[in-house]
């Protein structure tokens, strides 16, 4: 199927989809941790309907990125927050859209400078294939075929609604 | 000058700013002056995300990881080395420290040969700390584009790391520049710490910037750089948000600019009396080492007002930012 | 040798004369001008149509850099220097190593310089043994060596009783005294004008009365002392106005300023340009517009190029410790032409001011074009451009604020006492 603006999910179906998965599995020890920008909204979506103890974790990969030498430092990176210790935890990442892997991969750098978890998942609302590195997802929304060119950017309204859309890819191909 | 493109280059580096590239971005940091307004910025949210990495157990980042930093200090400062050095290990880079002050320098080597030696080690970034006053820009001019330079404070004219470090701490604590006021005391004419936290609060906003000192450490023209002129410390003092202490050197506290270290503390030495006259929640910077009893009271350095020590945390953070954009741009 | 120069427009600021006319020389002497004598057969004829036929230039503040800094410059290259730049006579600052303060010395350069047989060249001999400003020189016997006037190039006399008596012994003789009038304390520390640029940038700052106040001291002395004084190379709106003042009380002084300080200002330092590391420093653009105007009303008698090859090693360093000076000879004629035209002065009086103005000042018959006189010409075309670079420029010091621009006026043939001695 080739994907177009018309035949784009409903991101809202989609985070339906992820939190019935995740519901099942979640623990006392189980903590949430969103990577910015997309990754964070869904993880505080998650994270409310889940009810979860422990608080929310939010990533900034930039220092962690492996094109820092082609694309430079982003102009706006954020603190990465980690309210709680991350030692013996079973954590989930989340993020909007797995494509090649290398988010997921500093992400989970990062992670392990803060401590050693116990386990670490990964919840994607999309799957776009692609892999460059051996990851993958255990929750995931929607797998889709997406044309190399394109970009799919998760957008996020006023009221907190998600969306999808989908973009020209002007950078590089990368993340 | 014997190769025309080169020289062209040249000529056209001293009239464009030396800092910026192609595209705007930072190539090289060596004056506040000169830097637009989203620049800084830049420099001082990204500095706060690694505020927090200095908080974490694993204090470093992959950044910079392969690259060579090198501390060219011409004039020795163990504590700003230091301070790039942690900075520059933080971000995973190789630190060589070389203390040029007491080797090739004293063998006559020539400025650019130490420099074209240096450049040949393949190093990424030139940390310059030089007596001289342009050290920095004139190195920039000389090394290739694919070396940064940071200046690490040159003669009496900036101290860009330090003068950024300054107004990340203000508003760290004030969160707002654009009601601001800044008073700056004791030896702005010999300051390299005053001119840049000038010009960094001018770009960010600050409305108002008091300079307070006797006219022997006052330069004549400082009015030009947008700051007003205070004499009494009674006066400077009323009602400002923040008080940069000035460090006062050993060898200028007597003689033809000043009498003796008691005349100027009984005059501009920062005591809780004095700092009474600013606003109650004013705090107190002071770039270090602290002259205690010449600039600032001891009571006044340890009290609660004193963001002394947040200023050498913050300063690392802040060398990381601009280490981490420079070597992306 | 008779040489015919024909069809050139011939301007001779001493007696005003401007149009298009020949000029005969024979015999090394302009032979006529305007109609050719019966019987002139020319065994050279030069075609000046475009060109500007004037007398040779005169500048009065030159370093040839011999003795002691021939890797600097040599004297070989800086008097091809000076003809190319359409200069013919020239005045040499005695700071060499070791500095011109002996009569032997002296006489070696005169023999050197005639042996070269280009520019006339008239050394200035020091006025203290060393430069030291303690013990005077024997300014009888370098007279008598060829010294024209004694000076301390920028040494400073510290001791104003030995200021006093310099110029009390060279007044006894006749002598003329040349000052740099800078005292030498509130400048001892300073690389820049004490201006909005030097606080920018953090340079050491030379203040306006470091001049006024060494001008005030040599005008001061001057009242009591019969003595003659040539001010060097002025910097200031302030000590213009001083120099105005003592020339309205009848004093005999006159001045000087440079190229540099007649089209530069401290803006020009951009972001620490070392060829902008000058003595004096560049001040302000209410100074320079100053300078500009008093050059144009008289109160500045000369303009001169303060020629100072730097070697290259001793620019590429930070501003402050990089040498001050900036080469000049092969610029004086293009830059007072520029001076020229943005003032709208008449060409005659532009060119009086590099021609027999400063031969005034030297006391030298040169910058005129009466018959009889030495042929010393400079011919030149007005309208041709040409860039400012390291292989136009025939000084060995390539070091200036101009470098890379492009100027008007090119010398075309320079002639010393009848003969060609430069041709482009």
């Amino acid at each position: 199927m080739i994907l177009t603006a018309q035949t784009l999910p409903d991101a809202e179906a989609l985070l339906a989809e992820l939190l019935r998965q995740i519901a099942p599995t979640v623990g006392k020890n189980t903590a949430l941790i969103g990577i910015r920008t997309g990754g964070v909204w869904i993880a505080e979506r998650l994270h409310k309907a889940l009810g979860l103890n422990i608080a929310l974790g939010t990533l900034d990969v930039s220092f962690y990125r492996d094109d820092f030498e082609q694309r430079g430092l982003s102009s706006q990176v954020r603190p990465s927050t980690i309210p709680f210790s991350v030692d013996e935890q079973d954590l989930i990442l989340v993020d909007d859209v797995l494509y090649t892997g290398r988010t997921i991969r500093a992400a989970m750098n990062e992670l392990f400078d803060y401590g050693r978890p116990a386990s670490i998942r990964l919840a994607t609302l999309i799957d776009r294939g692609g892999r460059e590195l051996p990851i993958a997802a255990q929750y995931v929304g929607a797998t889709l075929d997406v044309a190399p060119n394109r970009n799919i950017e998760l957008q996020r309204t006023d009221d907190g609604r998600l969306s999808l859309v989908l973009r020209e890819d002007t950078k590089a191909a990368g993340h | 000058m014997g190769d025309p493109d080169s020289s062209d280059e040249n000529n056209e580096s001293m009239t464009a700013n030396p800092q910026l590239n192609r595209n705007g971005e930072l190539t090289h940091l060596l004056s506040i002056e000169g830097l637009p307004a989203s620049i800084l910025w830049q420099i001082l949210d990204t500095a706060r995300s690694f505020v927090s990495i200095g908080e974490r157990e694993v204090k470093k980042v992959p950044l910079l990881r392969g690259k060579s930093v090198f501390n060219l200090f011409f004039e020795a400062s163990t504590r700003t080395r230091t301070t790039f050095e942690i900075a520059a290990k933080r971000l995973s880079a190789d630190v060589i420290n070389l203390n040029i002050a007491t080797s090739s320098q004293n063998k006559g080597e020539r400025l650019l040969d130490t420099v074209d030696n240096l450049a040949a080690m393949n190093a990424d970034m030139f940390i310059v700390r030089h007596a001289q006053s342009g050290a920095a820009h004139f190195i920039a001019r000389h090394v290739s584009p694919n070396i940064h330079v940071i200046n690490a404070g040159d003669g009496r004219h900036e101290h860009p790391t330090q003068g950024l470090l300054d107004v990340f701490t203000i508003r760290h604590y004030k969160h707002d520049f654009s009601k601001l006021r800044v008073a700056i005391v004791g030896d702005v004419l010999h300051s390299r710490v005053a001119r840049s936290q000038i010009h960094a609060l001018s770009i960010l906003g600050c409305p108002e910037i008091r300079a307070i000192g006797p006219r022997t450490l006052l330069p004549r023209e400082i009015q030009g750089l947008g700051v007003h002129v205070y004499h009494d410390m009674h006066e400077g003092l009323k009602d400002v948000d923040v008080v940069t202490m000035l460090r006062l050197q050993n060898e200028r506290m007597q003689g033809p600019l000043l009498p003796s270290p008691q005349e100027f503390f009984k005059n501009y030495g920062l005591t809780p009396e004095k700092l009474a006259r600013a606003r109650p929640d004013a705090i107190v910077l002071h770039p270090g080492p602290m002259n205690r009893g010449v600039e600032i009271d001891s009571s006044v350095a340890d009290g609660t007002q004193s963001v002394i020590l947040p200023q050498v945390t913050f300063g690392i953070a802040v060398r990381m930012a601009v280490m981490s954009i420079l070597a992306g741009n | 040798m008779k040489i015919l120069i024909h069809g050139g427009r011939v301007v001779d600021p001493t007696s005003g004369l401007d149009r298009i006319q020949d000029l005969c020389i024979a015999e090394g002497r302009i032979a006529a001008v305007g109609s050719i004598p019966d019987g002139f057969h020319p065994d050279r004829k030069i075609n000046a149509s475009g060109m500007i036929v004037c007398p040779g230039l005169v500048d009065l503040a030159v370093r040839l850099r011999e003795p002691g800094y021939e890797h600097i410059a040599t004297l070989e290259s800086e008097m091809s220097a000076a003809v190319a730049g359409g200069v013919t006579s020239l005045a040499c600052l005695p700071d060499t190593d070791p500095p011109l303060d002996e009569p032997g010395l002296v006489e070696m350069l005169k023999h050197r310089a005639r042996q070269l047989n280009q520019a006339r060249v008239y050394p200035l001999g020091a006025l203290t043994q060393g430069l030291r400003g303690e013990r005077l020189t024997e300014m009888a016997e370098l007279t008598e060596a060829g010294c024209i006037a004694f000076t301390q190039a920028d040494a400073p006399i510290v001791d104003t009783a030995v200021l006093l008596s310099a110029l009390d012994y060279a007044s006894t003789f006749g002598y003329q005294v040349w000052l740099r009038p800078q005292e030498h304390f509130l400048a001892r520390n300073g690389v820049a004008h004490e201006g909005q640029v030097a606080t920018r940038l953090g340079l050491g700052g030379i203040p306006v009365s470091a001049e006024t106040i060494a001008i005030a001291t040599v005008v001061n002395l001057m009242r009591n002392t019969e003595a003659r004084v040539h001010l060097c190379r002025l910097s200031s709106a302030a000590g213009v106005a001083m120099v105005r003042e003592a020339r309205a009380q009848g004093l005999k002084l006159t001045c000087d300023i440079s190229i540099h300080h007649l089209h530069l200002s401290e803006m020009d330092i951009g972001y620490y340009d070392s060829n902008c590391h000058l003595q004096p420093p560049l001040r302000g653009q209410r100074d320079r517009d100053a300078l500009r105007a008093a050059l144009l009303d008289g109160t500045i008698d000369a303009l001169c190029s303060d020629h100072t090859p730097v070697d290259e090693d001793a620019k590429q360093l930070p501003f402050a410790e990089s040498d001050a000076g900036a080469t000049g000879l092969e610029l004086l004629l293009p830059l007072a032409l520029k001076w020229g035209d943005e003032t709208g002065t008449p060409l005659a009086q532009t060119l009086a001011r590099v021609t027999c103005d400063p031969a005034r000042i030297l006391g030298i018959d040169a910058g005129n074009l009466a018959i009889g006189r030495a042929a010393d010409l400079c011919l030149f075309d007005a309208e041709r451009y040409w860039k400012v670079d390291a292989q136009s420029l025939k000084s060995m010091g390539k070091n200036t604020p101009y470098f890379r621009m492009e100027l008007r006026g090119r010398v075309c043939f320079t002639l010393v006492e009848g003969q060609v001695v430069y041709e482009l």
